[in-house]
């Protein structure tokens, strides 16, 4: 119960500190603070595309770029084709309205995880880890290769896609926005796991067999999480295109796929709030030892290091304790 | 009698070489314990994991409750009814045992293909986890991580997700294991109720058990039955004496 507590405790804290700091950002005149705090909040949202699988399933995707990327893709190519009037294929027309562009990338990294998923949670272990890269990688290589969207060159958004009533050039506005589309993604993820889903889903992670032998089908369970994880992700990807304003191929590269992996270890595997801690050490780190140092990620290895070693749950694990199901 | 719950008609299964299961007709009739005794290796696992779904047979058929489930899945078999208990415990151990018990509940209820409604709140599961868990008295236990229970009260929290799946059939595989003699004499005693449920198929070593509570003995042999019958008839088989009991008969 104290444990129960102190989680809530930290999360709330840590929700009303991605809040604080562009509030902050904004009196004093510093729009990067901003523009990080965005940054924080839309891979915090990939986290928890993630962390649905990962956390819950016990899936260890090490191919979540793919959706990244996918989503990212979708906002730069129907921008790219808003913004010179040209249809992306006959009679399809491009968007340059956010919530269109949202559901298209939802929708499209829905079916790939759909049949990635379905492909490789025959396997387990290592080999699903191997699988998932590899479907990552052919995507990777594929936009590499793709002249129509700027190739290994990557594409740019001139102008930042719209949402109605706000005005998304301006950093605070796209960080409201983003942080607004965290706190519904970390709702409804909250929601699925105190569901008989999410009780489904993580007594398939933990004993399968037992699973199957009460009448929960395992691979269906899996296969669903890992969708809805998949459109989370997407989702993300498209948000952070507008927020850099520019795809590119390495938005899929193996890179991401381990950023997001260290992005839930650090915050804490299946913790409601960890992909929030995660992507806000991560960033940190980024900006802070990397205006030091150029090898910044030395430091982020030792702590992933000690996180591993030491504290298993992550940073929200190691001050709340280990998770009970009561 | 009643038509058998479950019926194997000429089950066979190898791998490779070694015919595990060989050519086994048996059946399981509503209100008896079946018990199925054999020596080490004598294709007792392989013959569960058959009747379960975990393993498909080459030949022979399966049927519970009227239908061929042959070729069906554990979570199909499950589904249907036959609720079992694994030989050396198999739990959710992060689940605390109200929710192992529930787990089970929620599945008999309907599929896990509920979104939004928390488990914690669910009467319709919690009330119905407290009083399986009571029948075995677990009660006392309900919120403790079934990683964290006794080893006896692991056996305990088996047959409750068993009961909890309302099955028409039993498979009980070895759930006297490692329980000492106050334990085991507490679960015949309890078995010896629950046959009123439901028929219970019980693979069991614990020889005073299972002639305290069999209606009906098959004994299995290198995959073959090589007899079947009543507790008196077993007793006195020679062949039986001789491949199994030797030892142990009185």
């Amino acid at each position: 119960m104290v444990e129960r507590r102190r989680e809530w405790t930290i999360n709330a804290l840590l929700a009303l500190g991605l809040l604080a700091v562009p509030l902050l950002a904004l009196l004093i005149d510093e729009p990067f603070l901003i523009t990080l705090a965005t940054r924080v909040a839309i891979l915090a949202l990939a986290g928890v595309g993630l962390n649905l699988a990962l956390g819950l399933g016990g899936m260890v995707s090490f191919g979540h770029a793919a959706y990244f990327g996918l989503g990212g893709y979708v906002a730069g190519v129907m921008a790219h084709h808003a913004f010179s009037g040209t249809p992306i294929a006959a009679g399809l027309s491009g968007s340059d309205q956010m919530l269109v562009i949202w559901a298209v990338a939802m929708v499209l990294s829905g079916l790939l995880a759909l049949v990635i998923g379905a492909l490789s949670l025959r396997t387990s272990g290592i080999f699903f880890i191997m699988i998932t890269l590899a479907f990552a990688q052919m995507l990777f290589y594929f936009a590499l290769s793709w002249p129509a969207y700027g190739g290994e060159d990557g594409l740019p958004i001139f102008v930042r896609n719209s949402f109605p009533g706000l005005n998304t050039m301006r950093g605070w506005d796209l960080f409201i926005l983003s942080y607004g589309v965290l706190m519904v993604a970390l709702a409804i993820f909250a929601m699925l796991r105190a569901a008989r889903f999410g009780a489904a889903l993580m007594a398939v992670r933990q004993n399968p067999d037992r699973a199957a032998a009460v009448g929960i089908p395992p691979f269906g369970v899996k296969l669903l999480a890992f969708v809805i994880s998949g459109m989370i992700t997407g989702l993300a990807g498209a948000m952070m295109a507008d927020l850099t304003r520019f795809v590119s191929p390495a938005m899929m590269a193996w890179q991401m796929s381990g950023e997001l992996i260290v992005i839930i270890i650090l915050g804490g595997v299946g913790r409601l709030f960890g992909p929030v801690a995660g992507a806000a050490i991560l960033v940190g780190f980024e900006v802070f030892f990397g205006g030091i140092t150029e090898h910044w990620q030395f430091f982020l290895g030792l702590v992933l290091l000690g996180v591993v070693l030491f504290a298993r749950g992550g940073v929200i694990g190691l001050i709340a304790g280990r998770e009970r199901h009561g | 009698m009643a038509d058998p719950v479950l019926e194997l008609d000429g089950v066979s299964k190898s791998f490779g070489a070694l015919r595990a299961t060989d050519d086994v007709t048996l059946t399981l009739h509503p209100g008896e314990i079946h018990a199925l005794i054999g020596p080490n290796g004598a294709g007792k696992t392989t013959l569960m994991a058959l009747i379960s779904g975990r393993l498909r047979a080459d030949s022979g058929c399966i049927r519970f409750r009227g239908q061929d489930i042959t070729r069906l899945s554990v979570t199909q078999r499950a589904r249907m009814g036959l609720g079992r208990s694994f030989q050396i415990s198999s739990l959710i151990p992060e689940y605390s045992a109200r929710r192992n018990v529930m787990l089970a509940l929620q599945s008999r209820q309907g599929s896990p293909w509920h979104f939004f409604k928390p488990v914690m709140h669910d009467a319709s599961l919690l009330e119905p986890a407290r009083a399986m868990l009571a029948r075995v008295g677990l009660e006392g236990r309900a919120s403790v991580p079934s990683a964290e229970l006794a080893h006896g009260e692991r056996r305990l929290l088996e047959i409750a997700v068993a009961l909890a799946l309302g099955p028409a059939a039993f498979l009980l595989d070895e759930p006297m294991a490692g329980m000492g003699a106050e334990g085991a004499r507490r679960l015949t005693g309890f078995l010896d109720d629950l046959r009123r449920e439901a028929p219970i198929l019980l693979v069991e070593h614990d020889m005073d058990a299972v002639f305290a509570l069999a209606d009906r003995i098959s004994v299995l042999a290198s995959g073959r039955v090589i007899a079947s019958g009543t507790v008196e008839e077993i007793r006195a088989d020679p062949e039986v004496r001789r491949a199994y009991l030797g030892e142990e008969a009185t």
